[in-house]
């Protein structure tokens, strides 16, 4: 199926998780994601419920992590 | 706290600190927490993370803004790394929102990513003053608060403004000495006054600064603390404006503290008129 992650379009299995999104995406798993956030359709999903939660066709999933600013 | 004895042109006490000749100043506190340093920093601009840390280290900052963006997978070594090494506390912020529901869900990932929830609240109006939106400001700081976060608003240098965030629950205020990044200092001081004068929270001078001297005001005015990012990250050396805005916050202080002198029109000897000869 085909997912939005950060404004790109990726192929994904059917049932991906938001964890294993995330870790294919960045290429950071366990403890590597440390200052990472996701947000769902514009809604957070917390890191305790990444494993849990699956992604649906067309859904937009957006990976933060802080950069310089401000 | 600040303002609550404000007659211009008084020590504030603020912090607890004492005007009297060499008493010791207390620390910055915000939302009950004590902030190491009055200078708090801004990563933005730096031309690297070498530059960067030794800028960090000669400001002697301990609280430091980072923005939220999406993750670059072939990125090396992060703000975050810095900050971690130096010790330095880490204050996310919602640059580059306009609207109040993107700056809210800025700053939860932020609270999600970083494990704070301290925020730097900035909601812009448009990328060319980048000035604060009034309206979808005080919208965002109260959500924010209600959802538990400890707000710390960029606004404009508008007393009635600054008056609405504190009552909205604000932890501290934020207003800007001018745009961000023209180092035009402060151009209206005396808005900065009133505001220090009202206010019951920290308020920080956040935005415009070029050089030292606008620090030293910032603090001669009696804000509680500065912000600042631009001045620093892209000054010719970074390390030494870093400095010299360390010192100047340190002397801003003391001068506000030490009281001082009245203006006056006319000249008034500091030599005795007794005893001349002839």
């Amino acid at each position: 199926m085909k997912i939005i992650i950060n404004g790109e379009a990726r192929e994904v299995p059917a049932g991906t998780s938001v964890a294993a999104a995330v870790s294919g995406y960045t290429g950071r798993s366990g403890p590597a994601e440390a200052g990472l956030a996701a947000a769902l359709n514009d809604e957070v999903v917390r890191r305790s419920q990444w494993e849990a939660t699956t992604l649906k066709e067309a859904d937009r999933l957006e990976v933060l992590t802080a950069v310089q600013g401000g | 706290m600040n303002g609550t004895d404000g007659a211009p042109g008084t020590a504030h006490g603020t912090g607890g600190a004492g005007s009297a000749d060499g008493a010791a100043d207390g620390p910055l506190v915000i939302a009950g927490e004590e902030v190491g340093s009055r200078l708090i920093m801004g990563t933005g601009g730096a031309p690297s993370m070498s530059v960067l840390r030794a800028a960090l280290t000669a400001s002697g900052t301990a609280l430091t803004t980072v923005a939220m963006r999406r993750v670059d997978p072939s990125a090396r070594g992060s703000v975050l790394d810095v900050l971690r090494e130096c010790g330095i506390r880490v204050l996310p912020n919602t640059a580059g929102c306009f609207t109040a529901g993107e700056a809210v869900l800025t700053a939860k990932l932020a609270r999600e990513a970083l494990g704070t929830d301290w925020v730097k609240l900035e909601v812009i109006a448009d990328e060319h003053t980048l000035l604060p939106d009034p309206i979808e400001l005080v919208e965002a700081a109260e959500q924010l608060v209600d959802d538990g976060f400890t707000v710390l608003p960029y606004t404009n240098d508008d007393p009635v403004l600054a008056r609405r965030l504190e009552q909205a629950g604000c932890a501290a205020v934020m207003p800007l000495g001018s745009p961000i990044g023209s180092g035009l200092g402060i151009r209206n001081p005396h808005n900065i006054e009133l505001i220090v004068e009202r206010a019951g929270v920290p308020v920080i001078l956040d935005a415009g600064l070029g050089t030292a001297s606008d620090a030293a005001l910032a603090m001669e005015l009696g804000c509680d603390a500065v912000l600042l990012a631009t001045a620093v990250t892209r000054a010719q050396s970074p390390a030494r404006m870093a400095a010299a805005m360390r010192h100047a916050v340190e002397a801003g202080r003391l001068a506000r503290l030490a009281g001082r002198i009245p203006r006056r029109k006319y000249a008034q000897a500091s030599s005795p008129w007794e005893g001349l000869s002839g």
